[in-house]
């Protein structure tokens, strides 16, 4: 297998969707390839760093604006 | 006085993944047209909600407007809701409709995501290094998700809105595929391209840190 081939691969490889197969002949190439190693490695930081992150406060004045819209038309529609 | 017996370590579940044992409750209230128990579910994922209208919009005026869009949108269409998948990913569907027409509406001659991309270009990475501490031993938490969120931005359209659903909500492909109206391949095809785009921004963002 080609390094290439690693990253055609690379998001059915760190979403576990690959069958085995496949799968090991991927991790026997990255056993060998440090290049592709930090790669996948660095990839898969990636998705870990933006998925944990935590979303940033709603600005006060954007939450204030939201829940005066809400207050303003839930009645209405419940109404 | 604490006991001096540790507590077994459990695996720690995503933020994401944890639904409150209330929510199924307030949920049926608010279908019953109980608004506060409906404010309880807004105030526990406005923030999560507005990132994302904020991500896909890059407009902060746009991404407020989607966002209450949304939550209205939801609330007169609970009924329909039918608790087959989460609360929140029904609501992220919601919300991401909301925000691409804000985004078409915009930018009409830019955003077209069905359009067929060229996956012919050299997607092999030419910057292959380690990275070192963990951004979240770097730094402030409020200034990851700045650096982050900056870094979504740059992405064309096309791939911040997959990468935005699979990776950050963490709907499945097939969820991301629905949403979006696409293929399961060209899900796929957009993630990876996205993946490798932010990898290499943060590499870029990392190496420059290191550089005196």
């Amino acid at each position: 297998m080609k390094c290439k081939q690693i990253i055609s691969e690379l998001a059915d490889y760190l979403d576990e969707a690959l069958d085995p197969i496949l799968r090991n002949t991927i991790e026997v190439h990255l056993e060998k390839c440090k290049d592709c190693r930090i790669v996948v490695d660095t990839t898969k930081q990636t998705i870990e760093i933006f998925c944990n992150s935590e979303p940033a406060p709603l600005p006060a004045s954007t939450r204030l604006r939201l829940h005066e819209a809400l207050a303003k038309h839930l009645r209405r529609v419940r109404a | 006085m604490s006991s001096s017996k540790l507590d077994p370590i459990e695996p720690h579940p995503l933020p994401s993944q944890v639904v409150k044992a209330d929510e199924p409750m307030l949920v049926a209230a608010a279908k019953a047209g109980d608004i506060p128990a409906f404010e309880t579910l807004v105030g526990r994922y406005e923030r999560k909600i507005f990132r994302l209208t904020q991500n896909i919009t890059q407009n902060r005026e746009d991404a407020e407007d989607a966002m209450q869009e949304a939550f209205l949108k939801a609330f007169q269409h609970l009924g329909e809701f039918q608790g087959n998948s989460r609360f929140y990913t029904w609501l992220v569907r919601i919300a991401v409709n909301q925000a691409l027409m804000k985004l078409r509406k915009r930018r009409p001659n830019v955003v077209s995501l069905d359009e067929d991309l060229d996956t012919g270009e050299d997607m092999m990475p030419r910057e292959v290094e380690d990275w070192g501490p963990s951004p979240e031993q770097r730094y402030e938490q409020t200034e990851l998700s700045g650096i982050l969120s900056n870094m979504i931005g740059e992405l064309d359209p096309q791939f911040r809105v997959v990468f935005q659903l699979r990776d950050i909500e963490e709907l499945s492909t097939e969820e991301t595929a629905e949403t979006l109206g696409l293929s399961v391949p060209a899900v796929k095809s957009r993630l990876l391209r996205a993946r490798l785009k932010l990898r290499q921004k943060l590499n870029q963002h990392f190496r420059r840190e290191k550089t005196p």
